[in-house]
């Protein structure tokens, strides 16, 4: 007789299971983290996981968080929506978020703003420096004509797959996908306008983000677009996220650009008139 | 047929326009009207019809969101659309991709030589980050696309990064960008074949700040015929 062959038996089963490590799963609570960030207090370390190649997770943040991504060993691509989480249908706007800076390229200081005038976060350490906001994601139909499949439970899913199942369990359907933003496989334009990849900048790079509004963070970790090798190549990303403050009148990101510190006040207005401190 | 010709159109625009401006390939004309400055416009294109889109007054922005007309959750993706062609401006040969990588529209002439994707649409929210506050409330292309969008059911949840035809937006080296004067003219016309049949969303973009207009909105015209 099999080991699972009684309701007891299963359930032992089961039990036996608990404990086993696996590359890419979260951590709970998350302040048993074993390595918290320096200075961080492991007790306001909200959110704590890895994210395998071709997999994605999901979150909500409270104002004030630092989102820490981590490319553990140099092939991440950290795709990243952002939706305000009190009224989802404001969300990301990345035509925006390189319109109002009059900067196309992500880096430290750079605001992800959403379509209603408002910061839902900022960069606020940046090691990688190579990132893009003009590309987007993989689809299914692309990642089936590159890799021979694009669906979540292949061997080589596509992005947009991926935030349609974490959008999904935050109520939100295909309509509610905007174009993302993505950290780790930077992209440059040239004078003619061509697309230029420019892969990774290796293992370890890191970015920060402080959250200015309560938010849904949902992160798919997939190939980008453009990386021009055959292989589905995609490596674990870590995530980590703690408590903290959002950026106020006295810092120095508030005040960055005339754009940014009025985004900042659209933001500051909404909160307050919402009682959200 | 000729153009329904709306005689505010050229009061509003501030200058006269020649509403019969315009390259417009052969074929059965199905449908040619003038967008008001400032107005929004909407149709749905059937598959193989061409559309052209005239910049009258010259230097135009033209705001626009493609649907799939069968199922409007799949619409226009900017960013599927220049990392399918790995290039930020669209022009001739440029196919517009959906957010599911298939092809809603194809461009297939182009007088002008260059449109924007990356700068999407003016909006009352942004306007005040980018000029400030006083800029509230002065109409903007999102105030179009919902009002025109609700009239075939769509809502703020299918604003996405839209198409600027005959908007100039460079990417400097270090990637400063920004909307500059165009380089579009008066009688300048873009052409589109539908590759499904496509629900065509415009706004005729009201900006009055910078200028992707010009400083003045003028009315443009839209053709649709069948080859």
């Amino acid at each position: 007789m099999s080991g699972t062959g009684t309701t007891r038996a299963a359930r032992e089963h089961a039990r036996a299971q608990a404990g086993t490590a696996a590359e890419a799963m979260p951590i709970l609570p998350a302040g048993s983290w074993p390595e918290p960030p320096q200075g961080v207090d492991p007790g306001e370390l909200t959110w704590a996981e890895t994210v395998a190649g071709g997999g994605y997770a999901s979150k909500v943040l409270a104002r004030g968080t630092t989102l820490r991504l981590t490319d553990l060993e140099g092939d991440a691509c950290a795709n990243l929506l952002l939706f305000n989480a009190d009224q989802p249908w404001e969300r990301l706007n990345v035509a925006d978020t390189v319109k109002v800076p009059w900067q196309a390229y992500l880096g430290e200081g750079h605001p992800l703003l959403s379509d209603q005038g408002r910061v839902l976060g900022v960069i606020v350490g940046d090691s990688s420096g190579r990132h893009d906001a003009l590309c987007g994601t993989t689809n299914f139909a692309t990642n089936r004509e590159r890799y021979g499949d694009g669906s979540p439970q292949g061997p080589s899913p596509a992005g947009r797959e991926l935030q349609l199942l974490a959008a999904a369990k935050h109520g939100l359907g295909p309509r509610d996908i905007p174009p993302c933003v993505s950290f780790f496989q930077g992209v440059r334009v040239d004078g003619e306008g061509a697309l230029r990849f420019e892969g990774s900048a290796g293992a370890g790079a890191a970015v920060e983000l402080r959250i200015e509004m309560p938010a849904i963070a949902i992160l798919a970790n997939v190939p980008h677009p453009l990386d021009p090798r055959a292989g589905y190549t995609a490596s674990t990303l870590e995530v980590l996220a703690w408590r903290g403050d959002p950026t106020g009148p006295g810092d120095a990101l508030w005040s960055a650009s005339p754009e940014v510190e009025r985004a900042y006040l659209n933001t500051k207005d909404y909160c307050d008139g919402r009682g959200t401190r | 047929m000729s153009p329904t010709i709306d005689p505010t159109v050229a009061a509003v625009s501030g200058e006269r326009v020649d509403p019969t401006l315009g390259t417009i390939p052969a074929g059965e004309v199905v449908l040619d009207q003038l967008v008001a400055a400032r107005a929004p416009w909407s149709a749905v294109v059937a598959a193989g019809d061409v559309l052209s889109i005239v910049d009258l007054g010259g230097n135009q922005a033209v705001d626009c969101i493609l649907y799939s007309a069968a199922d409007t959750s799949e619409r226009y993706s900017a960013p599927d659309t220049i990392a399918a062609q790995g290039r930020i401006f669209l022009t001739t040969g440029s196919v517009l991709r959906s957010n599911r990588g298939n092809a809603l529209m194809t461009v297939i002439a182009d007088e002008c030589g260059n449109h924007d994707t990356l700068g999407g649409a003016c909006s009352k929210e942004s306007n005040t980050l980018r000029y400030g506050h006083h800029t509230k409330h002065q109409h903007a292309c999102v105030e179009n696309f919902l009002r025109e969008g609700a009239r075939h059911g769509l809502g703020k949840r299918d604003l996405v990064s839209n198409i600027n035809w005959y908007m100039n937006v460079p990417v400097e080296e270090d990637g400063m960008l920004g909307i500059v004067d165009g380089i579009s003219r008066p009688g300048l016309t873009v052409t589109l074949r539908a590759e499904m049949d496509t629900l065509v969303l415009v706004s005729n973009c009201p900006q009055i700040n910078n200028p992707c207009n010009g400083f003045d909105p003028s009315p443009v015209r839209m053709v649709v015929t069948r080859p």
